[in-house]
């Protein structure tokens, strides 16, 4: 008993870091259709942002997960002035083809400039903690990401919700030209919704390094992951892709720990299919 | 049309035919062995798009999942050789018959599922079959199979000395997936599938089995795959899950049909006549400095080319013929046309 709520105590922790990993994805789909295959990268890039902070200046992941996200925010963007914009109204994969372009080019110059070890970041100040309740251990890093994919996700949502910039977004998402009659200039808001895409995942990647090691291959995974967790909950929803992220935490975890640990991913993939056959678009879609 | 372009379009067609009829010489003059295992493999790669382009191209269902069925006719030709000490053809065409099976299992329930979908459920699956794959004790697990030293001819499938056996092998694979899909485009089958390309519901109200139609193109489509497959593993003497059934190889199909203009019938070899020599050239160049250097300008060169140009080589050569046909018309004196 003790066993099993640990392992789906690890598993929601780990899905929330997804949901976190997610919720970027899912705002760039949600509004302009597009896969971005570079998207697991992103959280590469943001991780070694961290190690090398951390490594050279001593920064705490704490401190530096800002620092990715405003450095993937404007890479977020820049990958939308000079990739995505050019493949809008293109072909409908082209996005996905030219971003893995991008997550093969980015992945390779940080195997070429970083070695493919991997690399972990001792000493900060979360580190290997962890505390006691009852007889399940619970490990205060995984604790504080989920906290912090709470806020970060809450923010994200209230902005769509509750702000002149979020409904210029959600009209955006659903009719581009009358958005556009009615003045709002969708340029940027593309834009911007890649930014702050970019920026939620920069904060993901900013705060792994705690407790993931480091090295090129990292992102692969988070892409696939992500995309499952975005098409699971449907097309665009965010409280879809995080009910599908916590999901998809405990059945890997599930997986993983009663069947055997290469299978975790086959119960992940599996649950989609199987999920996806029963409702083709996602638990939250239409 | 007006009667300058047949002209030419026919030339263009001699001048293919002539170069086809001298590919055979071509271990003859290259003796460059780096030389013919780039040619070989732009067969191969010409070929498994071509496979792809089938349901990809001309059929519109974009699927990743390609490395599974190439996978499999991997397995069966290597698993007759390695377990069971046989000749690899057998092993190919069981191999070829139980991709297409999968295909149909996998594909009935996925078409159901549009765009995006699709695409992910097709990831879904290579992956778990990478996984099953992995710890499949039958087929070799996560070592995979090495092959024994046999006899070398085509019984084997093998050659050691030289290319020379492989290259003839490519060149049949290759003119076989070409030459199926060119009698497809001709092909009621390969109208069907356009239409249904172009527009499932039109196409069903004009009395096309639109499923039908898609599960038979995805089946002819991974059969043909799985074929490539086998001769990879000849190939390469070697096979396992990370080789064979992992996304990247899945990318390699959709890439390279892609990039050279999916749906046509030129589009493949053009992609795999571009990417090919500079994926091995790169490689060979650069790919001991450090790692990776061939990848980032690989990776780079697809971003620019889907950027600048979707429709691919094809619709980069097009431009190119669309510029020197004005250019030659306008010398002609042909202002109207010109303008045309």
């Amino acid at each position: 008993m003790d066993t099993l709520l640990q392992v789906l105590l690890d598993g929601m922790l780990n899905g929330m870091l997804y949901a976190l990993v997610a919720v970027g994805l899912c705002l760039i789909w949600g509004v302009m259709d597009v896969i971005n295959f570079a998207h697991g990268e992103y959280v590469m890039i943001a991780m070694y942002l961290t190690y090398w902070l951390g490594f050279l200046a001593n920064v705490d992941p704490l401190v530096s997960m800002f620092a990715g996200g405003l450095f993937i925010f404007i890479l977020g963007a820049l990958t939308y002035r000079l990739i995505i914009k050019y493949t809008i109204g293109k072909p409908p994969l082209s996005a996905l083809l030219a971003t893995f372009g991008l997550a093969m080019l980015l992945k390779n110059l940080c195997l070429n400039q970083f070695t493919p070890n991997y690399r972990i970041l001792s000493g900060t100040w979360l580190g290997d903690r962890t505390f006691q309740l009852g007889a399940i251990i619970v490990p205060v890093p995984q604790l504080v990401t989920a906290a912090l994919a709470i806020v970060v996700i809450g923010l994200v949502f209230f902005m769509l919700r509750s702000t002149r910039f979020g409904w210029a977004v959600q009209a955006t998402a659903m009719d581009k030209e009358a958005a556009e009659l009615m003045g709002i200039n969708t340029e940027r808001i593309y834009l911007l919704v890649f930014g702050i895409g970019g920026a939620t995942v920069g904060i993901a990647g900013g705060i792994m390094p705690t407790y993931l090691a480091v090295h090129p291959e990292v992102g692969t995974m988070f892409s696939l992951i992500a995309f499952i967790c975005v098409a699971m909950g449907g097309f665009g929803s965010i409280p879809g892709a995080l009910v599908a992220a916590l999901l998809v935490g405990v059945v890997e975890a599930l997986g993983g720990y009663y069947i055997a640990p290469v299978f975790k991913y086959v119960a992940v993939f599996g649950l989609y299919l199987a999920l996806v056959l029963l409702r083709p678009k996602g638990i939250f879609g239409w | 049309m007006n009667p300058h372009a047949l002209k030419r379009n026919d030339l263009l067609r001699l001048a293919l035919v002539g170069l086809a009829a001298l590919a055979p010489l071509v271990p003859a003059i290259a003796a460059n062995s780096f030389f013919m295992h780039v040619l070989i493999l732009i067969l191969l790669y010409a070929s498994m798009a071509q496979a792809w382009n089938i349901i990809g191209g001309y059929g519109g269902q974009t699927s990743f999942g390609h490395a599974v069925f190439f996978g499999i006719g991997a397995y069966g030709a290597g698993m007759a050789v390695v377990t069971y000490g046989m000749s690899p053809w057998p092993g190919a065409l069981i191999g070829m018959l139980s991709a297409a099976v999968v295909a149909v299992l996998i594909s009935y329930p996925c078409f159901k599922l549009s765009g995006h979908y699709f695409a992910i459920a097709t990831f879904a699956i290579v992956e778990i079959f990478n996984r099953v794959f992995l710890v499949w004790y039958w087929v070799g697990g996560a070592l995979g199979l090495d092959y024994p030293l046999v006899e070398e001819g085509l019984a084997n499938l093998m050659w050691y000395d030289s290319k020379a056996g492989y290259f003839y092998c490519a060149l049949t694979l290759f003119v076989l997936v070409f030459g199926i899909v060119r009698f497809l485009e001709g092909h009621r089958f390969g109208y069907y599938l356009r239409a249904v390309r172009a527009g499932q519901e039109t196409a069903e109200s004009l009395g096309v089995n639109s499923t039908a139609v898609k599960l038979a193109a995805m089946a002819l489509s991974a059969a043909l795959a799985a074929l490539c497959g086998a001769f990879f593993v000849q190939y390469n003497l070697r096979v396992d899950p990370g080789m064979v059934m992992s996304l990247d190889m899945s990318m390699k199909f959709v890439l390279v049909t892609i990039l050279g203009g999916a749906g046509t019938l030129a589009g493949p070899l053009l992609g795999a006549a571009v990417l090919v020599p500079l994926q091995e050239y790169t490689r060979a160049l650069w790919g001991g400095l450090g790692g990776g250097v061939d990848l980032i300008i690989f990776g780079f060169l697809i971003v620019v080319i889907v950027v600048k140009q979707p429709a691919g080589i094809t619709g980069i050569v097009r431009d190119i013929a669309k510029r020197l046909g004005r250019k030659s018309a306008a010398e002609k004196g042909g202002a109207s046309l010109g303008a045309a």
